[in-house]
């Protein structure tokens, strides 16, 4: 399968010789789940201090601790325990993942986040931004050093219905691309307009030997016969 | 083949191994329900190529690829047995790891007690010298917390019980914190760690310095000398864990420097957790052995002598006899 050029997957090979892409996370949404994060962050302290320093001595001994283990914790253990997702991540549809694509570990994401500190610098993440932003898959330096990669979680796919038509035969052979182009037509009809799927349609009246008003129910035929009986 | 035909062939196998990811996902697998895994896996791994090969729909395509991709996480993630790793990791892994890096070790003791003995010397023979490390509000804090009248030592004159268990938070969160600045900072070609390593060093000497030629050493010597064997100790093996980081960056040798930075930070990650483990076990003694005073000074200079050594030993012998306990 041939990538775009602008493409920004990252193949993975496994061991059974396939190819699995996965889909690294750029800046923004990576800056909008850290903000998530240190909003939890914040709320959490906020509202366990309060208690807490009502208990005097020990409750700010908790405190302190409670404060060690939000600030430089939050994220290792959420990493590790729930798939790779802190609640940040979880909202933004993010996930944490080791290189090869399996999920990260205790040691890899303590590097990461512990490394967080250098990211920082010399204010408001600026190393870790430039980092990320010239990186061709968006790691930061915490993530170079620890292996991971931040993508995107799979989301489920509903699958559209391919609308009807009687399966048509080409007097001619179409190559994989082609075949992919066309039943990729026929199942995303419904996000476009009427007036788009003509329009895409009629490119191809000429080839198919139809009037250009007839093209898209031509292919869609073509689809089905690709498809075959259910 | 036909795609609908294909499809509608294997549909039935793709729920059964999607049904067995969900129990591995939650981790409610039972050893006899997934003992074909594998083998599920890569018949589905074979469908998929078949499926990309003959150009079938990508709405086929990709959910065979999420389902792939879900069974390559449970096949090959790492598995750390952390439990079993734990013990031989304190009673060998741990001090092998530090003879191993000796090198960084050695620079990063060099800086770090070079720099507080040195600081320490100068700030007794001129007193005035310690108003320029450190501010003189600070100064008179340390005076008042270490002042001989008082009862309890520690960051309060006067402390009940419930302090000291404030101590212990206190002395965890802040601890730690600079054992992993100290070690992160290493990632700026190790500037960062040497950095800290000198700054914390002229800090802790000066004061040292400071109250023993005011007459207060006595009460601090004695306070600090238990948990000191394993807080400084510590402080300086995080130093050599970024400094570890830093080189690897310098001289990365055949490798990359990604490459060269990723396997020096797997080995100097388990540097720092043997560093917190020391840490814990010196806040708890700061917390509870270091602050009293019933015990007389003398008996306190003991048994900080034996913790010293004890962490002299541990770090130089531990795990030298070939079939160590694991």
């Amino acid at each position: 399968m041939p990538s775009a050029p602008l493409d920004t997957r990252y193949q993975i090979e496994t061991p059974e010789g396939i190819d699995l892409p996965l889909r690294p996370a750029g800046l923004v949404p990576r800056v909008l789940a850290f903000a998530f994060d240190l909003g939890v962050r914040a709320v959490v302290m906020g509202v366990l201090l309060v208690p807490l320093a009502l208990l005097g001595n020990v409750g700010i001994g908790l405190g302190a601790l409670l404060l060690f283990l939000i600030s430089w914790w939050y994220m290792v253990l959420f990493e590790v325990l729930n798939q790779g997702c802190s609640p940040g991540k979880q909202v933004m549809g993010l996930r944490v993942v080791q290189d090869d694509g399996t999920p990260i570990g205790w040691s890899a994401s303590l590097i990461r986040n512990l490394l967080r500190f250098v990211d920082m610098l010399p204010f408001g993440y600026c190393i870790g931004a430039i980092s990320c932003l010239q990186h061709p898959h968006f790691k930061r330096l915490g993530d170079l050093a620890a292996g991971t990669l931040v993508i995107y979680r799979e989301q489920p796919l509903v699958r559209p219905r391919i609308p009807q038509a009687t399966a048509l035969r080409l007097p001619f052979a179409l190559d994989l691309s082609e075949q992919r182009a066309i039943l990729g037509f026929a199942e995303r009809q419904g996000e476009l307009s009427t007036e788009r799927v003509h329009e895409l349609a009629s490119i191809l009246a000429a080839p198919l030997q139809v009037s250009p008003a007839r093209a898209a129910e031509q292919l869609n035929g073509v689809a089905r016969g690709l498809l075959g009986p259910a | 083949m036909k795609q609908s035909l294909f499809e509608s062939r294997h549909q039935r196998q793709w729920r059964a191994f999607a049904e067995q990811l969900t129990q591995l996902e939650q981790g409610q697998a039972k050893a006899g329900d997934v003992a074909d895994f594998p083998h599920q896996y890569r018949r589905l791994c074979q469908h998929l190529a078949l499926a990309q090969e003959r150009g079938y729909s990508s709405y086929l395509v990709d959910p065979l690829q999420q389902l792939a991709l879900r069974g390559h996480q449970q096949l090959y993630r790492h598995r750390s047995q952390l439990a079993a790793n734990a013990l031989s990791f304190v009673l060998a892994d741990f001090p092998r790891l530090v003879r191993e890096q000796w090198r960084f070790v050695l620079i990063a003791s060099l800086l770090f007690f070079g720099s507080l003995v040195g600081i320490a010397l100068l700030v007794y023979l001129f007193p005035d010298l310690i108003y320029s490390i450190v501010s003189p509000q600070q100064v008179a804090e340390m005076q008042g917390m270490y002042d001989p009248d008082a009862s309890r030592l520690g960051r309060a004159a006067e402390r009940a019980s419930s302090e000291d268990w404030m101590m212990f938070g206190y002395y965890v969160m802040h601890n730690i914190g600079i054992a992993f600045q100290t070690f992160a900072a290493g990632l700026v070609f190790g500037l960062g760690s040497v950095f800290f390593l000198i700054f914390n060093g002229l800090i802790i000497g000066a004061v040292s310095g400071h109250l023993t030629e005011i007459g207060y050493g006595q009460t601090f010597w004695s306070f600090v000398i238990g948990h000191g064997a394993f807080e400084l100790t510590a402080i300086a093996l995080a130093g050599a864990a970024g400094l570890q980081l830093g080189w690897a960056l310098i001289a990365p040798g055949q490798l990359t420097r990604g490459e060269s930075l990723r396997l020096a930070a797997r080995k100097s990650v388990q540097m720092l957790c043997g560093v917190m483990i020391f840490l814990l076990i010196a806040a708890f003694i700061e917390a509870y052995w270091s602050s009293t005073t019933v015990i007389t000074p003398w008996v306190k200079y003991l048994v900080g002598a034996v913790l010293w050594l004890l962490v002299g030993t541990y770090l130089g012998f531990a795990g030298r006899n070939r079939h160590a306990p694991d």
